[in-house]
């Protein structure tokens, strides 16, 4: 998105992600969700890197037993290693939060374009469409979409993925659209358009490079929001099931016996935080750079 | 006033007819054999299974089984459940302790959102703003289900402070915890929202005005700055109670209360088509309307809404 050597070179005009760039660089809360989200990563690529314990490896014997040296966060009452299980969580959270957050903004983007650069009856179409989907609240429309989706066998991690993707992309196509109908009026575009370029050029390359930003914030955002959703609906059962590892599962298993024993209670919750608030961070961080005036 | 009305009116019956067939479509669309799927592994016999289609008109697609399903709907009739049971019925049963719980949860939040809001965007980059900052971060990056389970383990069964579960006629004090866990899903985004809108308005030229002629701040402020930064903030109600709708989803889950949405609930586990649908289908009237509702208030507080 944007290089590093434009913006340090100060001869040179800075374009709005030289300047968001600039401003990152020097940003704490950056850096630190960054850190947090590369660890993250890292644990979801390559979870026995963090624990060399088998996840799906349990036995009754074991129900309950606290922290050893073999396994750090204790057992919970499957007698399942709750580091382990925990750790190897990140995957398909991060999985299903990633995939369905493009899917949402691929979506959102077709759809802010379209209404935005067409206008007229194509956005009266297009926004009635976004209207539909915003009347139904969210996690309504995602435990009909889910259970709906997900086969009898199968783990449901399409089937969460489709659902997410499908009910969330609206906020993206809405702030699209905005930033789309500010961009088409400018003189710039007036410029390009009597030299002659097509409508197809006049969109992106363009108006879609400097309409893109508010996009991009809304995208970390929901990143987050997707991967909360996620061990919510797998909470409610209509999730991640089976034999499939989430955090949203161990806590519903957990919270069962949270007075036994509250360790495999805590830890996915803390991991689950720890993750959605390292995305809203980043999120954060990227909008107040994008956008000065708030400050 | 009036054009406004209408056109919002229009525009919602577009937006009902649309929510709600997709919820029908999506629960009912290519069903295997729905009737063999009710009688489970016995066989159906050939009378039956005409009586059964002639009853619930699966002879008529789509489009004709949603139009019977909303003349049903809207003249209150939400037919019954797999399990035989009267889905109005259910829904009776189940709504006043879920109104109370979004109720308390949406004053709480509200309440502090406001306060907090304007204090924080008159004191701009002091300790109690940045604080206040951090708080809604926080707040904002734990979803309601790491939040529920845990302040029910805490506070709940650790500390006791409060009942971990509440029954069907729970006290104020039953539901005190899970309301304000409820709350936590709206009240970073309102408490942002009232900031923001603040701190715009106290730079407005009528501001300064105020303050040339000699008002009071306080006055300033409560009166002049705070029905202006009502707007945004009542806007985001509407928002709000979709939200709340599916938080109290989970919180009921999770401190077993017996409202919509631990029966909601219920119907997914039990994969009970008929009753997920029509508890979503009523779920989204309601939240149209009220959005409908937040709306007109907007449009009242605002005139310049009304001659857009």
């Amino acid at each position: 998105m944007s290089d590093p050597t434009t913006a340090m070179v100060d001869s040179r005009p800075r374009g709005l992600a030289g300047d968001a760039w600039n401003d990152l660089r020097r940003s704490k809360i950056f850096w630190t969700s960054s850190v947090l989200v590369f660890l993250i990563l890292l644990m979801a690529f390559f979870p026995t890197l963090f624990t060399s314990a088998d996840p799906t490896d349990c036995a009754l014997s074991r129900q309950h037993d606290g922290p050893s040296g073999g396994a750090l966060f204790g057992y919970d009452f499957q007698g399942c290693d709750v580091l382990a299980r925990t750790v190897h969580g990140a995957g398909n959270s991060i999985q299903v939060g990633l995939v369905s957050t493009l899917l949402a903004g691929l979506i959102g983007l077709c759809f802010g374009m379209a209404a935005g650069y067409f206008g007229g009856a194509v956005d009266a179409v297009l926004s009635r469409g976004i209207d539909i989907v915003l009347g139904i609240p969210f996690l309504l429309g995602a435990v009909v979409f889910s259970g709906r989706l997900s086969g009898a066998g199968d783990d449901g991690v399409t089937a969460v993925t489709l659902t997410l993707g499908l009910l969330t992309w609206t906020s993206a196509a809405r702030v699209m659209r905005s930033s789309v109908v500010a961009a088409k009026n400018q003189d710039y575009v007036a410029a390009a358009r009597m030299l002659g370029a097509s409508p197809a050029r006049l969109m992106f390359r363009h108006i879609l490079p400097n309409a893109i930003a508010p996009f991009i914030v809304v995208m970390a955002l929901l990143l987050g929001a997707n991967i909360a959703a996620e061990a919510t609906l797998s909470y409610l059962r209509v999730g991640l099931k089976g034999e499939a590892i989430s955090w949203g599962l161990q806590i519903a298993d957990a919270q069962k016996h949270a007075r036994a024993a509250a360790a495999p209670l805590v830890w996915p919750s803390v991991f689950l935080a720890a993750t959605v608030l390292a995305f809203i961070m980043l999120g954060d961080a990227i909008r107040d750079a994008f956008d000065p005036k708030l400050r | 006033m009036f054009r406004y009305i209408v056109r919002r009116l229009l525009q919602m019956i577009l937006t009902f007819f649309g929510a709600t067939f997709v919820v029908f479509a999506l629960m009912f669309a290519n069903q295997d054999d729905p009737i063999q799927a009710l009688a489970g592994e016995k066989p159906v016999s050939d009378s039956l299974r005409e009586a059964l289609t002639e009853r619930y008109h699966l002879d008529e697609g789509l489009l004709g089984q949603y139009w019977y399903y909303m003349t049903n709907l809207l003249t209150g009739d939400l037919g019954e459940s797999i399990s035989g049971r009267d889905i109005s019925a259910l829904l009776e049963s189940s709504w006043p302790v879920t109104v109370q719980l979004s109720f308390m949860a949406l004053v709480l939040a509200a309440g502090l959102a406001l306060a907090a809001g304007v204090w924080s965007a008159i004191r701009r980059g002091g300790i109690f703003d940045n604080g206040v900052l951090a708080f809604t971060l926080l707040l904002l990056a734990l979803p309601i289900v790491v939040l529920a389970p845990v302040a029910q383990w805490i506070f709940g069964m650790e500390l006791g402070w409060f009942p971990a579960t509440a029954s069907r006629n729970a006290s104020f004090y039953a539901l005190l915890l899970p309301a304000i866990v409820l709350a936590t899903t709206v009240v970073a985004t309102q408490l942002r929202v009232t900031r923001t809108s603040v701190v715009e308005n106290l730079r407005a030229d009528y501001v300064r005005t105020a303050r040339a002629k000699g008002l009071a701040p306080r006055r300033i402020i409560w009166v002049h700055v705070l029905r202006n930064s009502l707007i945004p903030f009542i806007t985001l109600i509407g928002v709000d109670l979709g939200v709340l709708m599916s938080g109290a989803l989970v919180t009921e889950e999770v401190f077993n209360i017996p409202g919509v949405g631990s029966k909601l609930a219920q119907g997914i586990r039990t994969e009970d088509g008929p009753m997920v649908v029509g508890f979503v289908s009523v779920l989204v009237i309601v939240f149209l309307v009220m959005n409908l509702v937040v709306d007109l208030l907007y449009a009242a507080l605002d005139p310049r809404i009304r001659y857009e």
